[in-house]
């Protein structure tokens, strides 16, 4: 993997290589050369097959972090293709054409993430949520609980006593 | 020019654009050559209200008690995780058959429904609809600590917190998750409350029918069937 790496490092503006394991490595490409490098690992460098893409939601930078990761299905070797991308605008290219599927994992973003794909097919429609119409719900300053508590009535838990305050207004009343 | 993708279909026309594709007024071609309006909302759906059913008098109700108890059929729709501890019910270790449980494909051939689990938002609409599909009487039967108080998805931005503000709850079994064994003792406890004429909530949805149509319409924000579907 080092030759592929040192291959990708001299012809995108790539930071933050990470040798994970033998087989995994992971690196950061500027967001406007995402496509390209993904489209280059899939089409020259055999890296065919999709295996997820993903969101991580780093609220304390303000960035949302995309992985691409892509997998080699002639040497069994992986590489995640990271991107960082402003969380107040999300928005991202969309590569639906590089693989079909993809269409589905950007409509999930756009709807728990609120990232935008433009161009994506069927990208406005609900995936899960249906009828939501808060923030997405995997940003981190969504407070789940405080909704779930809003919307869903919670049944009232049971009564409970201190057992030592208990104890002394049943025994000591008067104290 | 080519069709913008991303933008709704109903964007620029003022319908609801909730409706289900299914329930939209159509023309349909008649085998006699004639073209039919048909609106799906007002021609395939009963427009009436669920009826309280009056027990009938004495030794009657109780021999329809006993034929009640004795076949319940549930209705094999799996919601959550809990689905999982149906299928060995089938099998011959715990062979539910013997007590006249037995499983059917669609509502309008079951009374039983084993809300299985933790119920999303989604899958409840599912569940309303195929509950009111079923004949009365009907039972419920609430499976898991997610269907009293949350369970372990109590803080879930999308799974309700409890069941019985939507639907109407005969049995509760507790448990994360029951065993089967539980889930038999469960069938065996709602036949106990059938015999003894006490398994009357499906009246109590009827009777209560604007509460829980509320409740259910305050979470289910694309409310895109008729209120009424038997």
């Amino acid at each position: 993997m080092k030759d592929l790496i040192k291959d990708i490092e001299s012809r995108f503006k790539t930071s933050d290589y990470i040798q994970k394991l033998d087989h995994l490595a992971f690196i950061t490409v500027e967001k406007e050369q995402a496509i390209s490098l993904v489209t280059y690992l899939r089409d020259y460098r055999k890296y065919a097959g999709l295996t997820l893409l993903t969101a991580v939601d780093w609220l304390e930078d303000g960035v949302f972090q995309l992985t691409y990761l892509l997998n080699n299905p002639t040497d069994y070797t992986e590489i995640g293709v990271r991107v960082m991308i402003d969380r107040d605008n999300a928005t991202m290219e969309s590569s639906h054409h590089l693989w079909e599927n993809m269409m589905t994992y950007q409509r999930e973003l756009r709807e728990m993430f609120g990232i935008d794909f433009p161009g994506s097919p069927r990208i406005e429609e609900d995936f899960i949520l249906e009828g939501w119409d808060n923030m997405p719900p995997y940003r981190r300053d969504f407070d789940t609980k405080k909704y779930a508590e809003e919307t869903y009535f919670p049944r009232p838990g049971r009564e409970s006593n201190d057992p030592a305050t208990y104890m002394k207004s049943k025994m000591y009343p008067n104290d | 020019m080519e069709k913008d993708m991303n933008k709704h279909k109903f964007e620029d026309l003022d319908v609801d654009k909730f409706l289900a594709p299914e329930n939209e007024k159509r023309s349909v071609l008649a085998p006699d050559g004639s073209i039919v309006e048909v609106d799906p909302l007002k021609d395939y759906f009963c427009q009436d209200r669920p009826e309280v059913q009056k027990p009938r008098s004495g030794p009657v109700e109780n021999f329809l008690n006993w034929a009640r108890a004795e076949s319940l059929w549930v209705l094999g729709f799996g919601t959550g995780c809990g689905s999982i501890e149906i299928p060995p019910l089938t099998t011959p270790r715990f062979d539910m058959f013997r007590y006249g449980v037995q499983m059917r494909a669609t509502p309008r051939q079951s009374n039983v429904f084993v809300i299985s689990g933790y119920l999303s938002v989604k899958t409840l609409k599912r569940a309303i609809r195929a509950y009111e599909q079923m004949p009365s009487p009907k039972y419920i039967i609430a499976l898991g600590s997610c269907t009293i108080n949350g369970g372990m998805y109590y803080d879930s931005y999308n799974t309700i917190n409890r069941l019985d503000a939507y639907m109407p709850v005969d049995v509760y079994i507790a448990g994360c998750m029951p065993r089967p064994e539980a889930l038999l003792a469960g069938f065996a406890k709602l036949k106990e409350l059938i015999k003894a004429g006490k398994a009357e909530k499906a009246n109590e949805y009827a009777e209560n029918f604007d509460w829980y149509k509320t409740n259910q319409k305050k979470i289910i924000k694309d409310w895109n069937m008729p209120d009424f579907n038997w």
